[in-house]
């Protein structure tokens, strides 16, 4: 027998979670036929494991072991509880679309009807049969990962935004994510479409609810971005200590479109945020902006793909980390310049700061370079705090770890440069003085 | 009465080297002590010592400030009780606005000696009073602390800082370097308002140009890690006819 042909076998557990939760997910017929599909490919790859090129430094089968099950729909009490975490949100006077345990929940959300934008929920969509198309929804163009194909098959709800030609929301759409449930899963999909010359801020977070603990969030978001459209996309990811979260962002940009990311992830024991953006149109331009603020045990995982797959476009990467105790950091930053994307300009830029002698980060930046009249850069730096710019401030008479935080926030400050709105960029330097307050 | 600082037999270790060899020196207030000495004398050394940089090794002696033990204090209590040290190389701080700097440090201060913190209109109004006598525009506040500042900018920076915090003892370490005909001047007066029956200043040059501005009561010479001679300000006008030469030997 050729061992080679031997495929890695799912462990029974996993295959339980899906087999448990089929009656339960929204969709029949073709629907079904794509999760099994999208299941099937899940369960041949199993949890991504460090041989797992993409995953190196995340190995899921270590770090998370095993998908918990799913999430029972959200009954009263859970919407109460959900209720009380939405009561400490920085981002105020958003459009608000709340989704608890997985589930839409209108109660908690903003129903009321706004000029330029509508939203269904996915579930709704899902289950409708008039709309032919609605297994595409679980479908994506992306390369095959097995946390992709996860999310496909098991997705319960999400919301799918169609934001109008030419429209300028007058509000940020904000999507939330509660989990109220401990040591269970969510697994949301939300599909984003900005029609051309609209502009839009989208912002996503996830919290738990007081108490919930070890439990895990799946999303994945599809967004499109149409030509000339002005997208702001924010995630705040402020999820329980001890909790998942596994993020994927799948983006692509059209001509003269402007897309400026920015994420923030200081919860969440087990964190992977995954982005593939595609520049499908010419002379458009993306920020992708990110920071981590690690500690106790946390690991963090940003893995950014860029795929210039057209002439004259422009990305500028920022990311910056915090690692204090034992935590982790990673970033892999990976650009794809197509053969005739000539004029690209893509920048990278990552740079970890270690507070502790056990924390670690990996930078694993990386170009894929076919065309030949492009300018691309990449630069990683790894360190500790500057001795001389301490002793300077305590000289001034801050005590140690106030120092520190000025120059923590001057070192984050640079990534969130790329959150144009004012009130959204004092949110996250918000976050971030509150992580370092608690650092005592 | 005791002495505002009083350094006694003082030993200072570098990374195994022995760099203070036992130096001496008092400072009452209202006092202006001067310190010159050749370069690598130890100027810069006892001047860090005395605001609490790490890194250096006291392996004899003591130092006094109000009476109580320094050594035993953190660098920032010791900013708190009224030690002041502009530098001799004041860093860049990138990312960390002028402004918000000197209101942390102000406040974190008072903070530390029970005092309240300024109100923010109170504070903007003390810090603009101070640039404007020290001709720093209010563009150089907001950028990040001595970022894209010239040499002279730093140490007038320095002096702004000096005079927004009222310390109770101020060291310069040689304020004079870098600085115009003109800067020196400013920042001279800056540091002459300061002057005060109730605050004592040790300023360390290599040049009796500062010294016509700044007048001291006393001069002293360090070499090789100590003070070889103590004098008015004669001293100074002296050096500058003779050098340090004489003293190199004695040192020895
Ligand atoms: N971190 C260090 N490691 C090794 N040697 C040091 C260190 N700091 C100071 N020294 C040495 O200690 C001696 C005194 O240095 P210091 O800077 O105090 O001199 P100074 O009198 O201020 O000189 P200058 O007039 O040039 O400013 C020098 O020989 C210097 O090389
Ligand atoms: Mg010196």
């Amino acid at each position: 027998m050729n061992l080679a042909l031997v495929k890695p076998t799912m462990d029974g557990a996993a295959s339980d979670v899906f087999a448990v939760a089929r009656d339960r997910l929204p969709g029949k017929g073709p629907v079904a036929e794509v999760r099994q599909a999208a299941f099937d490919d899940f369960a041949q790859k199993g949890l991504p494991h460090r041989r797992v090129e993409e995953w190196k430094y995340t190995d899921l089968r270590v770090l998370l072991r095993e998908v918990a099950p799913l999430a029972p729909p959200p009954d009263q009490a859970a919407l109460d509880h959900a209720k009380k975490a939405l009561a400490s949100l920085d981002v105020n006077g958003a459009h608000r679309l709340v989704l608890v345990d997985g589930a839409f929940a209108p109660q908690l959300s903003d129903t009321a009807s706004e000029a330029g934008v509508t939203v269904q929920t996915l579930r709704a969509m899902l289950e409708n049969a008039d709309i032919a198309a609605r297994a595409d929804l679980l479908r994506t163009s992306v390369a095959s990962d097995a946390m992709i194909s996860l999310n496909a098959a098991m997705a319960t709800d999400g919301v799918v935004i169609d934001v109008a030609e030419n429209a300028a929301l007058g509000k940020p759409i904000h999507i939330v994510h509660v989990s109220t449930q401990s040591k269970a899963a969510a697994f949301t999909r939300s599909l984003v479409k900005v029609a051309n010359g609209a502009h839009v801020t989208l912002i996503e977070s996830f919290v738990a609810a007081d108490g919930a603990a070890g439990y895990q969030a799946h999303d994945s978001v599809v967004l499109w971005a149409g030509d000339g459209a002005d997208v702001q996309h924010i995630r705040l990811v402020e999820d329980a200590r001890d909790a998942a979260n596994i993020a994927t962002a799948i983006v692509t940009l059209g001509e003269r479109t402007q897309y400026r990311a920015f994420n923030l992830t200081s919860g969440s024991a087990v964190c992977r945020y995954q982005a593939f953006l595609r520049f499908d149109g010419q002379n458009a331009h993306a920020d992708v902006n990110g920071v981590s603020l690690l500690n106790d045990r946390q690991h963090a995982d940003t893995t950014l793909v860029l795929d210039h797959a057209v002439p004259h476009c422009t990305s500028n990467e920022v990311f910056r980390a915090v690692v204090d105790d034992q935590a982790h950091s990673v970033f892999q930053g990976r650009i794809n310049v197509h053969p005739d994307a000539q004029k690209t300009d893509a920048r990278m830029m990552t740079r970890a700061l270690l507070l502790s002698d056990e924390a670690e980060a990996d930078n694993k930046p990386e170009l894929e370079i076919f065309a030949d009249d492009v300018q691309c850069g990449h630069g990683a730096t790894t360190g500790a705090l500057d001795d001389s710019l301490l002793f300077y401030l305590r000289a001034r008479g801050l005590p140690e770890k106030e120092a520190q935080a000025l120059l923590i926030q001057a070192f984050v400050g640079e990534a969130m440069e790329s959150i144009a709105d004012e009130t959204l960029r004092e949110v996250a330097i918000a976050t971030a003085e509150r992580w370092l307050a608690a650092r005592g | 009465m005791s002495a505002l600082l009083e350094v006694r037999n003082l030993q200072v270790r570098v990374e195994e080297r022995e760099i203070l060899h036992g130096l001496s020196l008092t400072v009452n207030k209202g006092e202006v002590h001067a310190i010159m000495g050749p370069n690598g004398s130890g100027k810069s050394t006892l001047s860090h010592v005395i605001a609490g940089k790490p890194g250096y090794e006291v392996t004899g002696g003591e130092i006094l400030f109000k009476g109580e033990d320094l050594l035993e204090m953190d660098p920032d209590e010791r900013a708190a009780k009224g030690v002041f040290l502009a530098f001799q190389y004041p860093v860049e701080i990138p990312g960390v606005a002028t402004m918000t700097f000197l209101r942390t440090a102000l406040n974190a201060q008072r903070k530390a000696r029970g005092e309240s913190e300024y109100s923010t209109p109170d504070f903007l109004k003390k810090v603009r009073e101070v640039a404007a006598s020290l001709n720093i525009p209010q563009e150089m506040l907001r950028r990040g602390v001595n970022v894209g500042f010239s040499g002279g900018e730093k140490k007038r920076n320095e002096v702004l800082q000096m005079a927004l915090f009222e310390p109770s003892l101020c060291i310069l370490d040689e304020m004079d370097s870098g600085l115009d005909i003109d800067a020196l001047r400013i920042a001279a007066d800056g540091v002459n308002a300061l002057r005060s029956s109730e605050r004592a200043m040790v300023v360390i040059t290599h040049y009796q140009r500062l010294l016509n501005y700044i007048v001291p009561d006393f001069v002293h010479v360090m070499s090789k890690g100590r003070v070889v001679k103590s004098g008015g300000k004669e001293l100074a006008l002296e050096l500058e006819e003779s050098g340090y030469a004489q003293f190199e030997d004695q040192a020895a």
